[in-house]
């Protein structure tokens, strides 16, 4: 599917914006978007949100013999996937422009700054090597997917954990996480790539552009760096003439943005692994919020009314015991266990056999009633 | 029927929920007895002799007999009659493509403007914004837009658009906004003035006298669409009382 063109008044407004220094959703000219980082229940599983751009990243393990020339050192395979389901414009299986450019830009970025240390993952030499295999998948872009991917990338190798092996002679064992814990791989740095935008032939500079910026940019800079102030790769595109201040002072900004995004990486990881020794549960599912649509809530339940006094008085007679009462009742509504019962609809039972109604409150008691205890009742 | 479709008005209904003639409906012999028509908005379907609902949303009302279910999609399918915000892609002969975020583009032809001729053509670059409305819009044709109305005037219709912005919301707003007499509109006018125009296809347009009251605007609106009205009224008043 093609893409929403872009329209002229739209370009001619986000230039003149730029060049007030006013951006479209009221960023300066050096900041970031929100980004988010979580993960998934499995090891190198890690989602990154920066702004409304959305990536996920998976990290697996295989062994498998190594390269000829190589034949101590591990395999690191990387994999950029941009699906439809993050843009009108992608097309599945089709290897676009950009999709190239990104993975050029990844592999650069990872696998020639060393950041892993590729001979830790050597099993046998000459024989069995650990091959690690990193896949970005694109959920959602809303431009600058390169710093995403980048963060995504490297966040899921600090998390990932491989299985632990044991060489005696020629046999090599390979235990399961049940038998031993899998060990975390070795990281020498992380180094995170930060985009840079140029307008009107370089004369204005955005970090981080959205996706309608990217639209209308000249030029793009991508610089790679780790929190050492490393450079680790700088790749410019578009075709625009920089001038050496300009790049020199890119490079300053990149590194204070890099410091910040490594903090917050080694936050989330901390986050993430006081959690799961605290037993607690993570994932996917619990790092999203109870996001509910309350404008339409129904506050009030419909309650048939008619002759209560009445059937409340044969109920009472009719019920020896002491009506019972369930604590917490626990079940799912949709995909999450929750202990209150609220956003629910319930109309009033009408029973054909016997005419006794049932009521039941739309209270937030923990504790509920159940006046007819002969006819349970199943709350779907 | 009626009477039980009418006592639903205002509730929130799934596909599949349906309301049926029932059979001990008594027929007063003595009473005259009119014929019920039930017209059938958006949402609703006749299926034999039972009316169904197959989109959820809010039931609503119109005096004297017309239902339909408001629900909420950003998707736009056309529907003829509708005045949307399109984005001319290309010129070919004698006829514009415009795309309104549908499946297919639209055809636009050049003799659709007011005063054109063979001779005098309108002014339409590649990349312009049009207000138009659909002539046809089903699902058989490709969709044809006009930018006149039935009387050969040209009634606001017509390309538009140098020195605003334009985003995407919901259809639900676009509706809400141009409702007869819009909350969202009386409250918005009393910011600061401002040209808007609004498309049905969940496209809007806005400029303002400088560009970061056009910001405002714009994200006032996206960010408005999930509020409730006090919290937009206090939204708003905040922002009258930073006066950028």
């Amino acid at each position: 599917m093609k893409d929403t063109p872009l329209s002229n008044c739209e370009r001619d407004f986000l230039l003149k914006a730029i060049e007030e220094k006013k951006r479209l959703d009221g960023r300066q000219t050096y900041d970031y978007r929100k980004i988010k980082i979580s993960f998934g229940t499995d090891y190198g599983c890690c989602f990154v949100d920066l702004g409304q751009t959305r990536v996920m990243a998976q990290v697996s393990c295989e062994l498998v013999a190594p390269k000829e020339n190589r034949p101590n050192e591990g395999i690191m395979f990387f994999n950029i996937e941009l699906s439809p389901m993050a843009s009108p414009g992608f097309e599945q299986g089709r290897q676009s422009e950009l999709s190239v450019k990104l993975n050029r830009q990844l592999e650069r970025c990872l696998r020639n700054s060393k950041c892993i240390d590729t001979e830790s993952l050597c099993v046998v030499s000459g024989e069995k090597v650990w091959q690690i295999r990193v896949d970005v998948h694109t959920l959602n872009n809303d431009g600058n997917l390169m710093d995403a991917a980048s963060i995504a990338a490297i966040t899921a190798l600090c998390h990932f954990r491989r299985p632990d092996v044991s060489t005696q002679g020629q046999e090599v064992t390979v235990y399961s996480p049940e038998e031993r814990d899998p060990i975390p791989l070795s990281i020498y740095h992380m180094p995170i790539s930060v985009s840079f935008a140029f307008f009107q032939q370089g004369t204005y500079l955005l970090v981080d552009p959205c996706e309608r910026e990217e639209r209308v940019m000249d030029g793009l800079l991508v610089i790679a760096m780790n929190k050492h102030r490393e450079i680790c790769s700088i790749q410019s595109s578009g075709g625009i003439m920089l001038l050496k201040e300009q790049v020199m002072r890119c490079s300053k900004i990149a590194g204070v943005k890099v410091s910040e995004i490594t903090e917050l990486i080694n936050e989330a990881l901390l986050n993430d692994r006081k959690a799961r020794k605290a037993g607690g549960k993570c994932g996917f599912a619990e790092s999203m919020p109870q996001e509910r649509i309350t404008a339409l809530k129904k506050d009030e339940t419909p309650v048939e009314m008619t002759d209560v006094t009445e059937t409340a008085n044969g109920i009472i007679q009719k019920g020896e015991a002491a009506p019972q009462t369930y604590p917490e009742l626990n079940y799912k509504l949709g995909y999450k266990a929750c202990k209150k019962w609220d956003t629910v609809l319930w109309h009033s039972f009408k029973w054909p056999a016997g005419g006794d109604v049932v009521e039941i409150s739309d209270s937030e008691e923990e504790e509920v009633v159940i006046l007819n205890p002969e006819v349970p009742e199943k709350p779907k | 029927m009626f009477s039980t479709v009418r006592e639903r008005v205002g509730e929130v209904l799934l596909p599949g929920d349906e309301f049926s003639f029932e059979a001990e409906e008594k027929i007063s012999l003595t009473a005259p007895v009119k014929s019920e028509k039930v017209v059938c908005g958006p949402g609703l379907r006749r299926c034999g002799d039972r009316l169904v609902v197959f989109k959820s949303g809010v039931l609503r009302h119109k005096e004297p007999n017309v239902f339909w279910i408001d629900s909420q999609q950003r998707r736009y399918v056309p529907a003829k009659g509708e005045s949307i915000i399109g984005i001319v892609t290309a010129k070919s002969g004698d006829v514009f493509k415009v795309d309104f975020g549908g499946s297919e583009q639209a055809s636009l032809s050049y003799l659709t403007f007011e005063g054109a001729t063979k001779r005098n053509r309108p002014n339409v670059q590649v990349g312009d914004l049009v207000f138009a409305q659909f002539l046809i819009a089903n699902k058989d044709m490709e969709p044809e837009l006009v930018c006149i109305d039935s009387s050969g005037r040209a009634n606001g219709m017509g390309v538009f658009g140098a020195g605003g912005l334009l985003f995407r919301v919901s259809l639900g707003l676009v509706r809400r906004l141009l409702a007869p007499h819009s909350d969202i509109r009386s409250d918005l006018e009393q910011l600061f003035p401002c040209e808007l125009v609004v498309g049905m296809n969940g496209r809007i347009w806005v400029k303002s006298a400088t560009v970061q009251q056009t910001l405002i605007i714009a994200n006032l609106l996206q960010s408005a669409e999930t509020m409730t009205a006090q919290q937009r009224q206090q939204l708003f008043r905040k922002v009258q009382q930073g006066a950028f």
